[in-house]
């Protein structure tokens, strides 16, 4: 493997979300907390989010972990800000398939998030990158 | 000691990953196999394979023979006093839950201590935290020094008339601090506690001597010394083992077995419930022999030499943090670091793009990484077929990690 397939994990956008998180923090006052932590490698992700209406109408992470977890959190954040809760956890489906080489639906818009393609083919940092939808998923579903 | 000579044993070093010749800085996860061992095992599964102690027939003597051979081995090796205290489990932590709920269940009582360190790996912090739960015990961390150390005063104090156990590493799988065994044996002693070693990390690197310890209790893993994965020992002094109950019951490990009342086998087979794990056991023999014919005087001094020369050179990359001793002080072979801001696991992922395998993490050291204030580290972790050139081969790495992200940042 050479650096180049090293750039299709670490691309320009990824590392972006990484310098400057999105959403990075908590909501005092948020209705759904959820913290999950990767016991293999001491990732901890803090997830506090808001519905009203059916839909995400707030959400920040806080935690530690590297660049590939943090900057997915960021992305998960970002992409499902103003979602209903159903398409969050399309998302969520959706992001999943991605990370293991699946094919996707592609009537979702991913934006940013299509930059962690290239993690699949890395599966030591899969983990890492499913950290925050994990944390996300469990959210949403327990509160369903 | 050539390591690069010996390097030949070893088949898996010699291939290419990710385009590159391998460097396998992991040995402290787990050890490569010398084809000494792997022969050993394909021996036994060709020629001899039958279960122990009970056949009548000529492969269960093989078999039997060979297994109780390498617990002969293993005897020699740690310069235990008899055979019947050598006990093979599945490895360290199987061999410390043993202690634990065995010795631990019927000595620690409400309001008793138990003592471990700051540094300890979780195998040797969990099964403590259990018992001191379910005894209403207190579990007590000796602190640390600033350079990773423990010191004997710090011991003194925290050990007292109400401790049963002080349970530490002899070698630290992160800091490779190397701690002062004999002497927090004395103190433990002294106030009539039982000393257990945790002695993972030692067993590959360096003689140990049980009877000049005067531990009571010794844990080790075969898959980190040269053998396979699934073997390990529980070594404890005869009086103390003779006391203890074991806590799996089943075939192999009864004398007469009765409708509601059974009797055990005498030392060490009472522990060993159920068809033991001969391969395994075999293989440790092997490996033991391996490591015994160039001598573990040898290897700890080329190792002490390799981590030295891997301090000097790894603190010459600006934005290095090293962990642990000091250069120049006493350190196992194992370099644990962090490079700038960039995460572990980034680092771990690029020098693998460069064929070279370290381990990122908490190293199952959470409360030594809550300690040091850090989540993650990375560590490189040398072994007797490791060369300066491996070291070289680590820095130019890192160099380029370095590069590699402050390009993308």
């Amino acid at each position: 493997m050479s650096f180049n397939n090293l750039d299709q994990l670490y691309r320009q956008v990824i590392m972006d979300h990484y310098k400057n998180p999105r959403n990075k923090g908590q909501i005092e006052d948020g209705t759904l907390t959820i913290d999950m932590n990767n016991p293999t490698c001491g990732d901890r992700i803090h997830l506090t989010m808001n519905v009203e209406d059916g839909k995400v109408s707030e959400a920040k992470f806080d935690g530690e972990g590297c660049s590939i977890s943090m900057a997915s959190a960021s992305m998960m954040t970002q992409a499902i800000k103003g979602k209903d809760v159903e398409t969050a956890l399309r998302l969520s489906k959706t992001f999943s398939e991605m990370m293991q080489g699946n094919d996707y639906p592609d009537d979702l818009d991913l934006g940013d998030i299509e930059a962690l393609q290239g993690v699949a083919k890395f599966p030591a940092r899969i983990k890492c990158a499913t950290l925050s939808w994990k944390a996300m998923e469990k959210g949403l579903t327990e509160k369903e | 000691m050539n390591a690069k000579e010996i390097k030949q044993y070893f088949p898996i070093l010699d291939q290419e990953v990710n385009g590159h010749p391998l460097v396998y800085l992991d040995s402290a996860a787990t050890s490569q196999k010398p084809v000494q061992v792997i022969e050993a095992l394909n021996k036994y599964y060709r020629e001899d394979n039958s279960n122990v102690h009970r056949g009548v027939h000529t492969l269960g003597n093989r078999a039997t023979d060979a297994y109780e051979g390498a617990r002969d081995k293993v005897r020699k090796f740690i310069h235990a006093k008899a055979r019947e205290e050598i006990v093979f489990t599945r490895g360290t932590t199987t061999s410390i839950n043993t202690i634990a709920q065995s010795y631990g269940r019927a000595n620690v009582n409400e309001g008793d201590e138990i003592v471990i360190t700051y540094m300890e790996h979780h195998s040797n912090v969990i099964p403590w935290q259990q018992l001191a739960k379910e005894k209403g015990a207190v579990l007590k961390y000796v602190p640390l020094q600033d350079n990773g150390t423990v010191s004997l005063e710090d011991v003194r104090e925290m050990v007292t008339e109400k401790t049963k156990i002080v349970s530490i590493m002899m070698v630290s799988n992160v800091l490779g601090t190397i701690n002062p065994i004999k002497e927090i044996a004395e103190i433990a002693h002294e106030k009539g506690a039982v000393m257990v070693v945790d002695g993972a990390q030692t067993a590959p690197h360096m003689k140990i001597d049980v009877q000049d310890l005067n531990c009571d209790f010794l844990a080790f893993s075969g898959h980190k010394m040269c053998g396979p994965t699934g073997i390990g020992v529980m070594y404890g002094k005869k009086e103390h083992l003779e006391k203890m109950e074991p806590i799996e019951f089943g075939g192999e490990m009864i004398d007469f077995v009765g409708l509601y009342e059974s009797t055990w086998k005498e030392l060490p087979w009472k522990f060993e419930g159920g068809t033991p794990i001969i391969a395994g056991a075999i293989g440790l023999g092997a490996a033991i022999d391996f490591l015994e014919e160039i001598g573990l005087d040898e290897i700890e001094q080329y190792e002490h030499r390799l981590a030295d020369y891997a301090m000097e050179q790894l603190s010459t990359i600006e934005g290095m943090t090293i962990y642990g001793p000091l250069a120049g002080e006493k350190r196992a072979g194992l370099v644990t670091f962090n490079l700038d801001d960039v995460h572990p696991h980034d680092v771990a992922t690029v020098l693998d793009a460069e064929g070279i395998a370290v381990r990122a993490g908490h190293h199952c050291a959470q409360p030594l990484m809550k300690w040091l204030d850090v989540s993650a580290t990375a560590r490189a972790s040398f072994y007797l077929y490791n060369t300066e050139e491996d070291i070289d081969k680590l820095v130019q790495g890192l160099v380029k990690t370095k590069e590699y992200f402050s390009d993308v940042f």
